[in-house]
């Protein structure tokens, strides 16, 4: 930048600044009051004025992972010393942790959701990029006929609203017994984010020059040697940048989950606002829900960040 | 092997993969779209036409909800532009920690849309909401009142989506090369001149490819508007669609309605492709 500023520029860059501060301002108060009401005590989650400072505390995921009922009496002294100290949590908010006959405590159906998430999300984001990759290295560097179409078909499979494909597909599944199972869902996903997967890595290995894989052909290299051993590492950003929407996508996909599922594959999304129920919700609960929900991809993203920037501005620009 | 082997096996699987999963299904639907079947009962499907076309076209409530969901798609998108692309011209100089704050603009984003419909009803809580509070608005309802809720189901896409209008213009922005606006400095030429004559036009094909995007995801909406809001005014096609489809199990004449959907979608994706040529040509 000029290293001699006037100004007016001064002026601007610092006016520039403020406005920032307060777009980023604006953006993170939802998002950072999910993550503190997630460590409220209920009784601190919907007051008002809201409550900004407070004791941190764990209640929150101890009642997401566990099955509760409201107290009727109060918990004698007795019963409340002897209880672990997460358990005298659930006590303090009114409730009772729910224990089967042989006192093993009866856990609530979150852990399962989540776990079937990670299955889901992680198995179809691998096969969309990794079937993107190669179907988008074919178009690239072979003569297709038709070319342009078949990538715009490629691309039209995106632009239909979920609701739309889930009616015939509902139907399908059930016929060939694939409805509510992980399977099914992971189908759905990579064949949803399939062609976005296409389209984004055609756009970077198009960018790796072909002199690259002519002279390791040169050297005696076989056409898959140079594909996995030259090409591959260098659309490594691409890829990373592919996996994080593909990943966001199927970890966030409601509709489908929703209509495809109901009780051994279901996913977290459909999960959650299950749990608001009638009555008052437990909006700690939700919270806690909600902040576990989004780690794993504001993990993967932020391992990733470097390439994901760089990547989204390559892809978009060339289009 | 043989690069003709090669490219046969990258591309043959991933075209039969989604012809399988999106033709087929298709097909299938389009035979029961002439049908009076319901999927929740073991009745065969009775032939009957394009009585389901000729009804559907005939009721006034789903032309409500197609004047719905282009009003959503309309406020919303809009709101994207202005606030993503605004954003981006406050980023688009020298701001500590530019890469920082970016990633942690598009937090919102990364969410999913059905949990953030969910905690935006906390926010949006007419007595115990931080919207109220911090808009000093009281009891204002913005989900209970039929000619608000749009709204506010709007301002939360708003919320989500801005971030990914402004990393698409922020690309699109430094892209745009430096010598321009020297020259145009050299010139005199005054900040209003240089944005409408140089920034904008470059800028120009990139925002259309995110309006494109953002209007067919917009268009899409299911999630966000049926945890948020149950009014009426709120009802999307997806909603309405979802409804007839799996609550009320009218599959003939839901599937009969997704291919209308489906057409509009197809008609809507080519005007803009068309206009988006446009733009690019200049």
């Amino acid at each position: 930048m000029a290293g001699i500023r006037t100004r007016r520029e001064v002026f601007f860059n610092r006016a520039a600044i403020a406005g920032v501060m307060v777009a980023l301002f604006i953006m993170l108060v939802p998002i950072y009051w999910i993550a503190s009401t997630a460590f409220k005590p209920r009784n601190l989650a919907t007051t008002i004025p809201p409550t900004v400072l407070f004791t941190p505390e764990v209640s929150p995921f101890v009642k997401l992972f566990t099955k509760r009922s409201q107290l009727r009496d109060p918990v004698s002294q007795e019963i409340y010393d002897a209880a672990p100290w997460w358990e005298q949590m659930v006590f303090d908010g009114g409730q009772k942790v729910v224990r089967s006959n042989k006192g093993v405590v009866r856990r609530s159906g979150y852990g399962q959701r989540f776990v079937n998430s990670l299955i889901i999300a992680i198995t179809s984001t691998f096969l969309a990029v990794s079937m993107g990759t190669l179907t988008a290295y074919g178009f690239s560097r072979f003569k297709v006929k038709g070319e342009d179409d078949w990538l715009f078909f490629i691309l039209s499979t995106r632009m239909l609203p979920p609701v739309v494909v889930a009616i015939p597909m509902f139907l399908m599944y059930r016929l060939v017994g694939l409805h509510d199972t992980h399977v099914g869902l992971i189908i759905l996903y990579t064949a949803f984010n399939l062609s976005f997967s296409v389209w984004l890595m055609k756009g970077f290995i198009d960018e790796i020059p072909r002199e690259y894989e002519e002279a390791a052909l040169v050297d005696g290299y076989t056409r898959m040697q140079a594909f996995f051993k030259i090409v591959l590492p260098e659309a490594m950003t691409g890829i990373a940048a592919t996996a994080v929407f593909c990943f966001i996508t199927a970890w966030n996909e409601y509709a489908f989950a929703l209509i495809m599922t109901n009780r051994r594959a279901q996913t977290a999304p459909p999960f959650i606002p299950s749990q608001v129920g009638s009555g008052l919700p437990d909006w700690t609960v939700i919270a806690a829900g909600t902040f576990l929900f989004l780690l794993p991809v504001a993990i993967f993203t932020f391992l990733l960040r470097n390439h994901l920037l760089r990547g989204m501005s390559f892809g978009a620009i060339r289009k | 092997m043989s690069d003709l082997a090669i490219r046969n096996l990258f591309i043959i699987p991933t075209i039969t993969f989604l012809i399988v999963f999106n033709i087929f299904p298709l097909l299938y639907s389009l035979g029961y779209s002439f049908t009076d079947f319901r999927a929740s009962t073991n009745a065969p499907a009775k032939f009957v036409g394009l009585d389901n076309y000729k009804f559907l076209l005939n009721d006034e409530f789903i032309w409500r909800n197609f004047t719905i969901t282009a009003k959503y798609v309309i406020i919303s998108v809009s709101g994207q532009v202005i606030v993503g692309f605004g954003m981006a011209m406050l980023l688009n100089r020298d701001i500590p920690l530019k890469g920082l704050i970016t990633t942690l603009l598009m937090l919102p984003m990364m969410l999913s849309m059905a949990v953030v419909g969910l905690f935006w009803k906390l926010l949006y809580d007419p007595s115990f909401g931080i919207i109220n509070y911090g808009l000093g608005l009281g009891k204002f309802e913005w989900l209970a009142d039929p000619d608000v809720a749009l709204y506010a189901v709007a301002l939360t896409d708003i919320w989500m989506w801005s971030p990914f209008v402004m990393l698409l213009s922020l690309a699109g922005l430094s892209a745009v090369p430096k010598h321009l606006y020297e020259a145009a400095e050299i010139d005199r030429a005054g900040s209003f001149y240089t944005f409408t004559r140089i920034t904008l036009p470059l800028v120009a094909p990139i925002l259309m490819i995110a309006i494109i995007f953002r209007t067919m995801e917009a268009f899409k909406t299911f999630d966000l508007a049926y945890i948020l809001s149950s009014q009426p005014t709120t009802e999307l096609i997806a909603i309405r669609l979802y409804k007839m489809a799996f609550l009320e199990w009218q599959t003939g004449q839901s599937s009969a309605f997704a291919y209308i959907v489906l057409i509009m979608v197809v008609a809507i994706t080519n005007l803009y492709v068309k206009y988006l040529n446009k733009v690019k040509e200049r």
